[in-house]
């Protein structure tokens, strides 16, 4: 099972080696990890999205609670969350390719925030399922460059992970 | 201090010292260098904190870990940056395996040289992150005090464990000075330890508890480390519970109680594994169903409920799960139980169902009559278990004893009959060979007259044997029990069983003459090769009160630890001597 994990974490550096560290050490999967500092600069917010059955989850959670610098975090999939990712897409666009290239952006809402006579740099914004589907869909196209930040999350309503 | 609430003005180095005297540490053991002269200059201008030098930084750590596991405070270690600090490396795993607190203080390079692959750095914030519970690098000489108080804190709550402290050469320069200050405690927002358990699961525990039919009591290393074993002894009397402990947990319950049925695991007793097997409640204490315990977790226990106490909560089914988990110090959770248990006085709930545990106490002796920790005599050699036999009764059962690992550190566990905790001290989850001497010598500086007994192998002791060195300068009068059978026994033992006895490597054909060794460091030296000198031997030993005695002890050398549980096996499947098994 897939499981996007919130951790709130102190600012301070070797922390986030910390947090990788544990996943290597402990052979836990990370499919992406986003990290940055919060409205408060004493914390960083992590997102971290893994994979295992419930057991690996609770031994995930509980050895990341252990750390010494995390301070709170809770698994996102538990209930109602949103999840995003922004990625960036550089493609060859040149001839009929540019139409259909811009077609296609437009029917994923992204947008092309970059422009050269043979190339569009496309944005998009969504799940990790859509920026997978968006990258399919754009088969008939040279991709030259693709990058993901990796999955931020947020849970629904007045659920929030603060101090 | 000064007077009138201005704060003296001290160096880094010197407020490190005052900070560690501030905690009340007596000894520090470590090994100078570039890195740290500054701080054992520091040292050498005081006299409250007392330096002890090891001729290897690994026994510095070992030294500092055994002092905690007797004394149940920190020890604290000191050594310089790269090469200082990479061969502490060992100790700091010992003791993180098994939750020792220690507080290791390392030099490293000037801060401005840090990445630059300067002469003796490295990463030790990088080499130590997975085996300590915490660590952390000065960056401004007036946070020491703090992060002192911070290191001590975080070593010695909680499930302790080992602390490093990384400071830079520059943090500690003499002619810089900062205000001295030295916090009374500490907050952090993102740790608090000081679980008492939930009370309602308490009560569950405490109904499962009262309702079994055949139950056991399993405690480990967090009972000893939780100072929990007078609360543990009155539960298991008043629930009239079979009570089994880990190699850690040894001592935590009086083992000449008669309901004390052995220690557990691989090499633990027929009854215990047994009992444990069989059990309808296992009541886990402080303990961590480690692989050495459980065997293959898919056939443990089948019938069993599980009760799980632990102050952390990642130990909690974490191989094996817990049905009743309880997250707290076992102290609290314990009394807890105790006091609930008073409440129920007198009433039908608080009532044992006493038939069922007779039937369940005459099943466990019938299988204490299987094994009983037999082993075979051959005449003209000496028993391994035989010499483990004497030296208890030599000490009348109140030695501190250490052990390095392999059969000569299970026929410890097995037959020195431990009634108190804090007494046994082995590495139990690195298994690190080299540990029992300077072991000894911690747990003997800070214990000068109590007897202190190092039971070791030939191929252990040689991997910290240049100690022999320190005792002489300090004086420590420990007893050396080198159980002598020319062979890495344990090594031996697995190549008998698994590999057809190909004893690949695990044979010394040139081993040192260790009477006249121990003789060249100043110390007696006895050589036993026969049963008949055995008792002699002990006796001088013995009466040599300060002084060093190494006993190279030639003993059979084919013997094997036994029981043994079967590889791939459920808790009762064991090997109980060569020629049989259940």
């Amino acid at each position: 099972m897939r499981h996007i994990i919130a951790v709130l974490l102190e600012n301070e550096s070797g922390a986030l080696a910390r947090v990788v560290g544990l996943f290597a050490q402990r052979g836990y999967n990370i499919d992406s990890l986003t990290v940055a500092a919060t409205e408060d600069p004493t914390l960083s917010r992590l997102t971290l999205v893994t994979r295992g059955d419930d057991q690996v989850i609770e031994q995930i959670t509980k050895q990341l609670h252990k750390l010494i610098e995390v301070v709170k975090l809770v698994d996102l999939s538990e209930s109602a969350h949103i999840e995003r990712e922004l990625m960036m897409v550089k493609v060859k666009a040149s001839g009929e390719q540019r139409e259909e290239v811009k077609r296609c952006a437009d029917i994923f809402r992204a947008q092309i925030i970059d422009v050269s006579p043979t190339t569009y740099t496309i944005q998009v914004v969504g799940t990790s399922e859509k920026l997978q589907a968006f990258i399919e869909a754009l088969c008939n196209t040279q991709i030259l460059e693709v990058v993901r930040t990796g999955v931020s999350g947020i849970s629904r309503g007045e659920k929030a992970l603060s101090l | 201090m000064s007077q009138q609430n201005q704060p003296e003005m001290l160096s880094g180095g010197a407020m490190l010292v005052r900070a560690l005297h501030d905690e009340g540490v007596e000894y520090v053991y470590g090994y100078p260098g570039g890195a740290v002269l500054h701080i054992y200059d520091a040292l050498f201008q005081q006299n409250d904190v007392k330096h002890v030098l090891v001729r290897h930084e690994q026994a510095a750590t070992h030294m500092a870990d055994a002092y905690a596991r007797a004394s149940g405070k920190a020890g604290v270690v000191l050594v310089t940056s790269g090469p200082g600090a990479t061969n502490a490396v060992t100790g700091i795993a010992t003791a993180y395996m098994d939750s020792i607190p220690m507080v290791i203080i390392c030099g490293q390079v000037m801060s401005h040289l840090i990445g630059d692959d300067a002469f003796q750095e490295t990463d030790m914030m990088g080499i130590s992150r997975p085996i300590v519970k915490h660590n952390m690098s000065v960056r401004n000489p007036a946070d020491i005090p703090m992060m002192v108080k911070k290191a001590f804190y975080l070593a010695q709550s909680g499930r302790p464990g080992p602390v490093v402290l990384d400071i830079p050469k520059d943090m500690t320069i003499p002619s810089q000075k900062f205000p001295y200050e030295y916090p009374k405690d500490i907050k952090l927002r993102s740790y608090n330890p000081n679980a008492k358990g939930h009370p309602g699961q308490i009560k569950k525990a405490l109904q499962t508890l009262l309702a079994a039919k055949k139950p056991v009591l399993y405690s480990g290393g967090g009972v000893i480390l939780g100072r929990a074993s007078e609360e543990l002894t009155e539960l298991a009397k008043r629930l009239n519970l079979p009570v089994t402990n880990t190699l850690m947990g040894l001592g935590a319950y009086p083992a000449s109680d008669p309901q004390f049925i052995g220690m557990l695991g691989m090499h633990g007793s027929y009854e215990a594994n047994q009992v444990m097997h069989n059990a309808d409640v296992i009541f886990a204490v402080g303990a961590r169903f480690d692989d050495r315990v459980t065997n293959a977790t898919k056939k443990f226990c089948p019938d069993a409920t599980i009760i799980h106490i632990d102050i952390d909560p990642a130990s909690i089914s974490k191989t094996i799960s817990a049905h009743i988990p309880i997250v707290g110090l076992v102290k609290p959770v314990l009394q807890e139980m105790l006091s609930q248990l008073d409440k129920l006085a007198g009433k039908a709930e608080g009532q044992l169902d006493q038939t069922a545990l007779a039937s369940w106490w005459s099943q466990i002796n019938q299988w204490r009559e299987v094994h009983g920790g037999r082993y075979q005599q051959r005449a003209e050699l000496l028993m391994p278990q035989a010499v483990i036999e004497a030296v208890h009764r030599h000490t009348r059962g109140d030695a501190y004893v250490t052990s390095d690992v392999g059969q000569h550190q299970m026929f410890a566990a097995q037959y020195y009959k431990f009634d108190k905790p804090n007494r046994w001290i082995n590495s139990g989850g690195l298994g690190t060979m080299g540990f029992g001497l300077p072991a000894a010598m911690g747990v003997k500086l800070h214990y000068p007259d109590a007897e202190v007994v190092c039971v070791t192998g030939e191929g252990s002791i040689q991997m910290n044997i240049q100690e022999l060195s320190t005792c002489k300068q300090y004086g420590l009068g420990v007893k050396i029990i080198n159980l002598n059978n020319g062979y890495l026994g344990m090594v031996k033992q697995w190549q008998d069983m698994n590999y057809d006895s190909r004893y690949s490597s695990s044979y010394m054909d040139s081993l040192p003459d260790f009477v006249k060794l121990a003789e060249a460091y100043g110390h007696v030296g006895i050589r036993v090769t026969t049963p008949e000198e055995l008792e002699p031997a002990l006796e001088r030993a013995f009466a040599l009160k300060d002084r060093l005695v190494f006993l190279d002890i030639h003993i059979d050398p084919k013997e094997h630890v036994y029981p043994m549980q079967v590889p791939g096996g459920a808790m009762n499947e064991m090997f109980l001597s060569k020629t049989e098994r259940t």
